[in-house]
């Protein structure tokens, strides 16, 4: 009894050892999203370009999309924006921009100096469909499924790593050919 | 002279009490920009933004946090409640949007059973070792004092050596 005892140090350090080696590389600041594997919350928002057009959940029928929130008034959606850019141009995937808690002008301004990645762009400035779709920080970038399910949510900046890594396949998975 | 003397002596009192005067306003700020009809509400809003986590800030709950995120969460509690809605159902609103992440409270269930049950576990480990630690030390004290016929002979026999050889030192 004693001698197992003895043993009782080590297995208490293995234990903690393998428990605390898997948190390692782990950010905690990225959450997973509630929504994965829900539907896409409904909602009925103006078209960032002609606000005469609502844009609905129905945008995201037909085919797998990214869901890109961004604002003008955030530094790394400048960061990531090229990469879109080269996501949307030479990859060819179709990426719907959520302009979030911003304002029209500065948006518009933006797209046309830096080039537009979205395929369509929604209006959002009070940030309502960002709260409903537990948007903490931009940019976060979603990954809907042709049903309008949401697949994922990757926060942070999207780089051709993320791309690679991620959301190719992902995409791939829920039907895309990319 | 003398007075300047005085006041470089208490400089720093002086400073503090000039520093939290100013600080006074800005701490006012946050609080109360929400209204309510009755007490009770009111502290059912208090009770329930302190056990809301910060989506962002992460280590902060909404009451404390300054981040756009939860002065959103904050304003979507205040309509909920006004709208009439359960604590139940401004929590579950919340969580589906941000996930169980945002619970201070995580929810008693299988995920979480470990969690809960860490602490009980440890005081319940404490307290067997500290049992046994307490019923060896005293089974130990009994072996001791039974000395059989032998083995006090052999005692004070050493005993007996002992002091005579201290005796022939001293």
């Amino acid at each position: 009894m004693k001698r197992v005892l003895l043993f009782l140090p080590l297995l208490v350090a293995l234990v903690l050892g393998v428990l605390l080696f898997s948190g390692i590389g782990k950010d905690p600041t990225k959450l997973d999203s509630a929504l994965v594997g829900k539907a896409m919350p409904e909602f009925a928002l103006e078209d960032l370009h002609r606000p005469e057009v609502q844009v609905s959940q129905q945008v995201f029928q037909g085919e797998p999309r990214l869901l890109n929130v961004w604002g003008t008034w955030c530094p790394s959606c400048r960061d990531e924006h090229a990469d879109l850019m080269w996501l949307a141009k030479n990859e060819g995937v179709p990426i719907v921009g959520l302009n979030y808690k911003d304002q029209r002008a500065k948006a518009k301004t933006w797209l046309e100096r830096l080039g537009d990645p979205y395929s369509t762009s929604i209006y959002d400035p009070t940030g309502s469909l960002g709260f409903d779709l537990g948007v903490y920080g931009a940019p976060e970038t979603f990954v809907i499924g042709a049903d309008g399910t949401v697949l994922y949510r990757h926060v942070g900046v999207v780089n051709k790593q993320v791309w690679e890594e991620t959301l190719r396949p992902l995409l791939n998975q829920a039907g895309g050919q990319y | 002279m003398a007075i300047f003397r005085l006041f470089s002596r208490f400089a720093p009192a002086w400073l503090a009490a000039l520093l939290i005067v100013l600080a006074l306003p800005a701490q006012a700020v946050v609080r109360d920009v929400y209204s309510f009809d009755t007490e009770e509400k009111q502290q059912r809003y208090q009770t329930m933004i302190t056990e809301l986590r910060c989506p962002k800030c992460q280590n902060q709950n909404i009451a404390d946090s300054n981040s756009p995120i939860s002065e959103d969460m904050r304003d979507e509690v205040y309509r909920m409640m006004t709208n009439g809605a359960s604590d139940v159902e401004i929590m579950d609103s919340l969580v589906g949007r941000f996930g169980e992440f945002i619970r201070y409270k995580p929810l008693l269930e299988k995920r979480t059973l470990l969690l809960w049950a860490t602490p009980a576990i440890s005081v319940l480990g404490g307290l067997l070792i500290v049992g046994g630690i307490v019923l060896r030390s005293r089974r130990n004290n009994q072996i001791d004092s039974e000395l059989s016929a032998e083995e006090r002979a052999r005692v004070e026999k050493i005993m007996d050596g002992h002091n005579g050889k201290s005796d022939s030192q001293a």
